[in-house]
């Protein structure tokens, strides 16, 4: 729509800046709040400027964590979240890229059973399942490792479902022309499919990344050793740091670092994102 | 370089079958075509004797080899898809070279091979580039250069030039005419179109509904055509049917409309019979002399250039009627044309079978 009516435009910027201003305004005051001292952090008014901290807070949650709050420093915690959420998206993406070829390529009995049950354990996430799944866990011996974390989160029917999508729009004269060209079913996997979906996967790991990072419920229940913790349940763990009123500027700056991931995944896999939800021509 | 031998070979999806037994010898060397309306089961055979499909029943052997449970890899044979079928992430050069890699030739023997045949198709240049970024008759190159560089005993061609504009495709046709000339490599094409089917094969197959009409080569196929199938899919415009009787003596047959026509050889045999008659609209003429009585009332008129097509009614039945003049003619809409045709040229067909009657 193209108009020229200085009142409109005036009106939809403002209501684009209020927007923003809403979604901003709270990481402003992160923001804010990780570059002053504690001290300051508890006088009223708040501070809405920035302050001269930011690198002694830095330096100071990265690598002490809060004293007396029984939780590691932040760097570890930001190693095990990196890693919790490298193992489910990784793993989810192989585990659903070989069930989806199996589904798409391979005749076998009950293949659409299969595919059902898959497809049926959307509506079943680890919240609703999270007893008996701790229980598996427990029995497994996985409490406090980096596999009782990943795990019970890597099968996706999600991802399935999509690599499904993504293998049935693949022309089928493709595998024609492979298995002429002399190629196996593992070949043309490898060679031809895996490369097809390149961007697919690379949406799916953004958005799998997140979903990793950002888990709390799970890792609350799994871990009970710090070595384990992941940053998003640290921060909880922090705010209730004894009788102490809470270390605000080094939570606002854990808040701050927990953060940066996501959105550097965001910013870098963008374009390939974005082409991997749209584009269609194969 | 290989013979390929069709043993009454049948196709079935479930209780449905698809071909009713088909026996074909194809010699070394032999550029054949497959032709059919869609549905009649052609792309089945071809994708059979490729490997893609099984084979229900009997057999097929591609030189000394029965292939019928042998990967479509093992039968050294290539194919040329519709859709040209190129792996979309791979360059042109990794396009011809993947079955090459997987066959775990050598190295320099691949590229030199490639290079090869990327001279031969004229695509040397376009080695680096991604098939997306070729135009249709580009990609259909690299389609056959994927073939060639194979050296394979037979080729396959699946409406290969279907996907193409049709100045492309007259272009293509003649390359692949010329190709096949050149390599000698025994070629099996599949095609709706029976001008692709006349101007390429050294013999044709005709299906109709799973069964061969005929077999031979095109001029064969368009001077005798064994049935009514035959005679009205090959030739462009297409021949001409009316419903006619033998005379009683059976020197000539009278239509409907009272019109009659003389024929050479007495069918005596099948006088008072009612049958269907062809005619192809090239070889009736306009007859000057008016000593035939066959009269044709213009309809429409259409100008090729070349040619002029008549398309009308003739005599009182009004049966469609289409003929082909040479040249440019003026002739008006309403006209009556007195009609001729050499009776060597009338094709005579049971009308029950579609069988052929005439000799």
């Amino acid at each position: 729509m193209i108009e020229h009516r200085p009142m409109v435009t005036f009106v939809s910027h403002l209501v684009l800046i209020f927007g923003v201003a809403i979604i901003a305004f709270p990481i402003w005051i992160t923001f804010v709040a990780s570059t002053h001292e504690a001290a300051r952090m508890v006088q009223i008014p708040l501070p809405l400027l920035p302050g001269d901290q930011f690198f002694n807070n830095l330096e100071l949650t990265l690598f002490k964590g809060l004293q007396g709050a029984g939780a590691p420093p932040v760097g570890f915690m930001m190693v095990n979240s990196l890693v919790m959420a490298l193992m489910i998206a990784v793993g989810k993406i192989a585990i659903s890229l070989i069930s989806a070829f199996a589904i798409v390529y391979f005749k076998f009995p009950f293949r659409m059973g299969f595919f059902w049950m898959i497809f049926i354990t959307l509506m079943l996430p680890v919240e609703v399942r999270i007893l008996p799944t701790f229980e598996v866990v427990a029995n497994l011996g996985m409490l406090n490792t980096y596999w009782g974390l990943s795990i019970p989160l890597i099968a996706s029917a999600t991802a399935t479902f999509m690599f499904r999508q993504v293998f049935l729009t693949i022309p089928d004269e493709l595998l024609e022309a492979a298995r002429i060209d002399g190629a196996g079913p593992m070949r043309f996997f490898v060679d031809i499919l895996v490369p097809l979906s390149r961007t697919n996967i690379a949406a799916l790991f953004v958005i799998l990344f997140i979903y990793g990072w950002n888990q709390y419920l799970w890792p609350l229940l799994v871990t009970t050793d710090q070595s384990m913790y992941t940053v998003v349940m640290g921060i909880k763990q922090m705010l209730e740091a004894a009788e102490q009123s809470p270390d605000w500027h080094q939570i606002m700056m854990t808040s701050l670092l927990a953060m940066l991931p996501p959105v550097f995944v965001v910013v870098f896999m963008q374009r390939l994102f974005v082409k991997g939800l749209t584009e269609t021509e194969k | 370089m290989a013979e390929i031998h069709l043993n009454k070979v049948h196709k079935s999806y479930g209780e449905d079958e698809v071909l009713h037994g088909i026996d074909w010898h194809i010699r070394d060397g032999e550029f054949v075509v497959i032709v059919g309306p869609s549905g009649c089961g052609k792309s089945t055979l071809l994708r059979m004797i490729a490997g893609l499909e099984s084979i229900t029943q009997g057999e097929i052997s591609i030189g000394e080899r029965v292939v019928n449970d042998l990967e479509p890899a093992e039968r050294d044979i290539a194919m040329v898809f519709q859709n040209y079928a190129l792996y979309p992430h791979m360059s042109v050069y990794n396009n011809m070279a993947y079955g090459l890699k997987i066959r775990g030739l050598p190295k320099d023997e691949i590229e030199r091979r490639v290079k090869q045949t990327a001279e031969i198709l004229e695509i040397g240049d376009y080695l680096k580039r991604s098939p997306r970024q070729l135009s249709g008759g580009q990609r259909q190159r690299v389609a056959m250069g994927r073939a060639i560089v194979r050296e394979p005993s037979v080729f396959l061609f699946d409406e290969p030039l279907s996907n193409l504009d049709a100045k492309l495709r007259v272009q293509m046709r003649l390359e692949i005419k010329k190709l096949q000339q050149r390599l000698g490599i025994t070629s099996v094409y599949v095609t709706h179109d029976q001008v692709e089917a006349m101007t390429l094969g050294h013999r044709l197959m005709v299906l109709n509904g799973g069964h061969v009409e005929q077999l031979g080569t095109p001029i064969e196929l368009y001077e005798r055509p064994a049935t009514k199938f035959v005679a009205g899919f090959i030739g462009s415009p297409s021949m001409n049917f009316l419903d006619a009787n033998i005379s009683e003596s059976g020197k000539s047959i009278e239509f409907s409309g009272g019109n009659a026509l003389d024929i050479p050889q007495s069918l005596s045999s099948q006088a008072n019979r009612r049958l269907t008659i062809g005619m192809r609209p090239e070889h009736l003429r306009v007859d000057e002399s008016k000593s035939q009585t066959t009269a044709h009332t213009v309809h429409v008129v259409e100008h090729l250039g070349a040619d002029t097509l008549v398309h009308g009614s003739f005599g009182n039945g009004g049966s469609d009627l289409t003929v082909r003049l040479n040249g440019i003619r003026t002739i008006d809409e309403g006209e009556v044309l007195p009609l001729a045709i050499d009776p060597k040229n009338i094709h005579l067909f049971d009308p029950e079978s579609g069988k052929r009657i005439n000799s």
